[in-house]
């Protein structure tokens, strides 16, 4: 799997020798690749206007390209602060609850990154293709994508240390501009023009899949959470500024992961009902399938005591088995 | 025997058309079976007739004539049958064979689960209603046992034994029943014994306009009376107002405060069957879509206004628990006849009550006391024989969910699980035990069901080990006195009941059951600390053997084939939904047969196995299928290898 940002095709079909070679090398002799463009057909060719554009069939013509548009931008951060609004207004009544969340379309975006995860593994483990996913820029939904593929499909990304290693690829290095994403979160006032909870969608994601295979993850849902708090505002330098250019500050901050793995702090995220699950994990994208995650978006609306409970419950069965 | 065989019949998966089934269909007495061809698994589907709802027949295409079964359980099959003719048999035969006209037809009759006469009768016994009155703490000062209804002479929906307050003579009771809807006379549902407040239950007074009635305004008088510690109670009218407004006009209607003395009254607006019975078709219809997006499904589901329901039973027992709990204060319960939502929701307050109602046995007593014998028209709601259309409800479904969503919210609370919801509501309407048959006490009396069926309760007891809940310890503070479920704002926490709704979409569901594993986990704990405990109290006794020490050695081996997460497993290998219709023109792999859903199944059955080994002999409950192969006690057979779990697979290409 690869990604990547568009090709700079522009509005006169430039091509690049280079850039054909490097994806022809990638194949092998009889086989075929995927490109899964995370905007719309539309919007990928209208890009051209600006410089942008696609890889055009006859320069790349063992590539096949889909497209999945997946929402990013000021349209997610609405989406995202609707939804926080819904959850906070006391004031619904149950006949509309539904169609607010609905019109939040926060679970559509969590229904359409996970197809889009899906459709990359399945092209992987089914076709036995290479996929290479861009969308624009190749720093938001290219690596939701690319991220939430590898859970999908690697089992030891679903390992605590292993998902570590995952973000620190597949967000990290890769250059999710954080400090511009993460910078105030759905309270504020101010709309942001480059803020987006593309970070927040990914764990989301995540969250599905752990329900849906409570066997698969060896982190629990306290993980998410945390993960999702460091990335607005974190005493550790882990998830600060841009990219890794910016990111000079080893040398002065400390990091998120060597808090974490710390044998008293690493327990409270372990999954009491994880086995090591070599498989693939095929979620399912239905909508019955898809839950609003109650643990981030009613925190502080509604106790957790009675799910905390049953989850030392299962602590305990676990251990004293 | 067969009336009808039909070879060369397809049977279609709702999410994937690919994954057609071909084989031979039977109609039998009691159902509908295919008989998946080929392979060394025969997966056979077996539906009760009494489970069939509705069957539609569909526009005849190239393929075939399309035919669709929608059941009471929500399991939806469809089938193409090659010839129009067969086709035309099997949906008249299958109309007579789901419309039974005398009680004899249903399955209970015969349903033969080999035991003799004495285990029957103590099947029955299981459940004693009088033993629950007396846990209670009745009769005693304040309550006692009437037996004004006997022969059924004053209410014959009524069950033969009420227990009314002590204050309530005969002629209060007979006279009050006669002011009341169907006779149904105010009686006590549930007392508490810590504070001595009660829920009473009756249907609407025939009050109109102006109407009075003394021995009625006695009897509501007695039942304050009763509870020495409140000077009031409440009256809680579950209609709606305009409702309940516009029975007064009838020559019916509710409670004057101003001539009852010392009542509150209270309106809980919950609507009446009718409105339930669409707002459940709406709902299924949702399920049915095809590749729903989320808008459609959430759309749909607040269209239907399923939830909302939900939510104001609960609400409307949440209301009536506090009065009791909290207040200390009595409550008369009633909607228009007080056998639908007065029913719910005084099961509903029960439950958050009383601890005891949601251990399991205690939940089969609850079902029993509010719903068995007070009348709950179970033939006429859940169309045991051919009735009235109109008649036909969910209203036990509904209290079944209202009980699971309080279960996700207090996963610690209830001695049973979501399995055990399940079952019964599918034998609700199963018809292949008898506690559910008829409207009335009276009428199962006079069919002698006892003598001649046998009871559910028994069976689910028997299995019990396949319905608990992992998580529950009768001394956690979750299973300890009264749940308060947090209400307002709570819309968010009432969820879309999948396992139920959509039970049979192996694909939906997380592939891995968490309580089935931790169970297992329990089950290999206890069994650990037992032989432990034998092994130490060997040891204390007597000198070593050689024979003692080879004893211990193959009893820990044993031990470690058991089930653990690692068999759990093999269920993983499952097949990818289909994420797209743009893989098409590449070349497919081929196609095998057995995939892991099938696997799965099989795994999912050899758990279940156990919990129903008498269902009709064959089938599996709980997915509709059953695989023969899979029999033998061991079950590991059937286990597939996790290679080739995924070799197994299809390619999926699907347009979407």
């Amino acid at each position: 799997m690869l990604r990547s940002s568009q090709p700079l095709t522009g509005p006169n079909r430039k091509r690049c020798r280079e850039d054909e070679l490097l994806l022809g090398t990638i194949l092998d002799e009889e086989e075929r690749g995927f490109i899964v463009d995370t905007r719309s057909a539309q919007v990928a060719k209208q890009a051209r206007m600006t410089g942008g554009g696609t890889e055009p069939k006859s320069s790349y013509p063992r590539w096949r390209r889909l497209h999945r548009p997946l929402e990013r931008g000021r349209p997610l951060q609405e989406s995202f602060t609707k939804l926080v609004e819904a959850c906070n207004d006391t004031s619904i009544s149950m006949d509309r609850w539904l169609s607010r969340l609905e019109s939040s379309r926060w679970l559509s975006h969590v229904k359409a990154a996970l197809s889009t995860a899906c459709l990359a593994a399945q092209c992987m483990d089914r076709e036995e293709a290479s996929v290479l996913v861009h969308g624009a820029e190749g720093t938001d939904t290219t690596l939701l994508v690319t991220a939430v593929a590898q859970v999908i499909l690697d089992p030891s990304c679903r390992t605590l240390l292993g998902f570590q290693g995952l973000l620190e690829r597949e967000w990290i290095e890769a250059g999710h501009p954080f400090h511009l994403r993460c910078a105030r979160s759905a309270y504020s006032h101010a709309r942001l023009k480059q803020e987006a909870p593309l970070f927040l969608l990914f764990l989301d994601c995540v969250w599905q899949l752990s329900r849906q295979f409570p066997f698969s993850l060896e982190f629990n849902e306290r993980l998410l959470l945390t993960l999702f708090d460091n990335a607005y505002a974190s005493a550790y330098g882990t998830f600060l500024c841009n990219n890794e250019k910016e990111r000079q500050v080893k040398e002065s901050t400390l990091s998120l992961w060597g808090w974490l793995n710390q044998p008293a702090e690493r327990k409270k995220y372990l999954n009491p009902l994880y086995s090591a699950n070599a498989l693939v994990i095929w979620p399912s994208v239905e909508p019955q399938s898809i839950q609003l995650w109650q643990g981030l978006f009613f925190r502080w609306i509604r106790s957790s005591q009675y799910l905390d409970e049953a989850w030392a419950e299962i602590q305990q069965l676990v251990e004293s088995s | 025997i067969f009336f009808l065989q039909v070879e060369n019949v397809r049977l279609l998966d709702r999410l994937s058309s690919r994954k057609a089934a071909l084989g031979t269909l039977y109609l039998t007495a009691t159902h509908v079976i295919f008989v998946e061809n080929g392979s060394e698994t025969r997966k056979e589907t077996w539906v009760l007739h009494s489970q069939i709802s509705s069957i539609e027949k569909q526009a005849t295409t190239a393929t075939g004539c399309p035919l669709l079964i929608r059941c009471k359980n929500f399991q939806v099959i469809q089938l193409v049958i090659p010839q129009e003719r067969d086709c035309h048999d099997i949906y008249i035969s299958l109309i007579r064979l789901a419309r039974p006209v005398k009680y004899e037809e249903l399955y209970c009759f015969s349903f033969n689960p080999k035991l003799d006469k004495e285990e029957r009768e103590q099947g029955w016994k299981l459940v004693d209603l009088n033993e629950e009155y007396n846990r209670m703490g009745i009769p005693n000062n304040y309550w006692q046992i009437s037996d004004v209804n006997r022969d059924y002479g004053v209410c014959d929906s009524y069950p033969r034994e009420v227990y009314v307050p002590k204050s309530a003579t005969a002629h209060i009771i007979v006279g009050s029943s006669k002011f009341r809807s169907r006779r149904r006379f105010p009686a006590l549902s549930y007392y508490c014994k810590d504070n001595n407040a009660s829920i009473c239950r009756s249907s609407q007074p025939l009050s109109g306009f102006s109407a009075r009635c003394l021995e009625d305004e006695q009897m509501l008088q007695a039942i304050r009376k009763a509870n020495p510690g409140s000077d009031f109670i409440y009256v809680v009218d579950t209609r709606p107002k305009l409702n309940a407004m516009a029975n007064r006009a009838a020559g019916k209607g509710y409670e004057n405060e101003d001539n009852y003395s010392n009542i509150k009254f209270q309106f809980i607006g919950i609507e009446n069957i009718h409105v339930m019975r669409n707002s459940l078709q709406k709902m299924l219809e949702v399920c049915e879509l095809k590749s729903p997006s989320m808008s459609d499904f959430l759309w749909g589901l607040e269209n239907s206004g399923w939830l909302k329901h939900i939510k104001a039973i609960m609400d409307a027992g949440i209301f009536i628990a506090k009065a009791v709990a909290e207040e200390g204060v009595s409550v008369l319960v009633h909607c228009s006849d007080g056998w639908d939502r007065t029913a719910q929701v005084c099961s509903v307050a029960s439950l958050l009550l009383d601890p005891y109602y949601r251990t399991m046995k205690g939940f089969m007593v609850l079902i029993e006391k509010d719903w068995v014998s007070f009348g709950h028209k179970f033939n006429h709601r859940y169309g045991n024989l051919d009735g009235d259309p109109k008649e036909i409800s969910p209203v036990i479904d509904q209290f079944i969910e209202c009980v699971w969503q309080l279960m996700e919210q207090f996963p610690c609370a209830f001695e049973f699980n979501e399995r055990f919801l399940i079952h019964i509501q599918h034998h609700i309407y199963s018809c292949q035990f008898g506690n559910f048959l008829c409207n009335s006490q009276k009428e199962r009396r006079e069919l002698k069901i006892q003598e001649r069926t046998y009871s559910l309760w028994a069976h689910l007891w028997k299995n019990r080990a396949d319905y608990l809940n992992p998580l529950y310890r009768s001394d956690h503070s979750q299973t300890q006195g009264t749940l308060h479920p947090q209400m307002a704002p709570c819309n968010f926490l009432y969820k879309f009941w999948s396992g139920m709704y959509n039970r049979f979409e192996k694909g939906l569901h997380p592939r891995q059951s968490i309580t089935d594993y931790l169970m297992a986990v329990k089950e290999e704990t206890q069994q650990l600390e037992e032989e432990l405990e034998v092994l130490r109290e060997r040891l204390a006794n007597l000198q070593k053997s050689q024979l003692y020490d080879n004893e211990v050695k193959s009893k820990q081996q044993d031990r470690s084939k058991q089930l653990g997460p690692s068999t759990s497993n093999n269920s993983l290998a499952n097949t990818p939904q289909e994420y797209s219709s743009d893989l098409k023109s590449f070349p497919s792999r081929s196609p095998s047969q057995g995939d892991e859903e099938d696997s799965a199944l099989i795994l999912t059955q050899d758990n279940l196995k156990s919990s129903d080994p008498d269902l009709s002999a064959n089938s599996d409950q709980e997915s509709g299928v059953e695989d023969l192969s899979c029999r033998s006690p061991s079950g590991g057979g059937c286990l597939p290898s996790e290679d080739s779990g995924k070799d197994s697979d299809e390619a999926v290409f699907l347009a979407v």
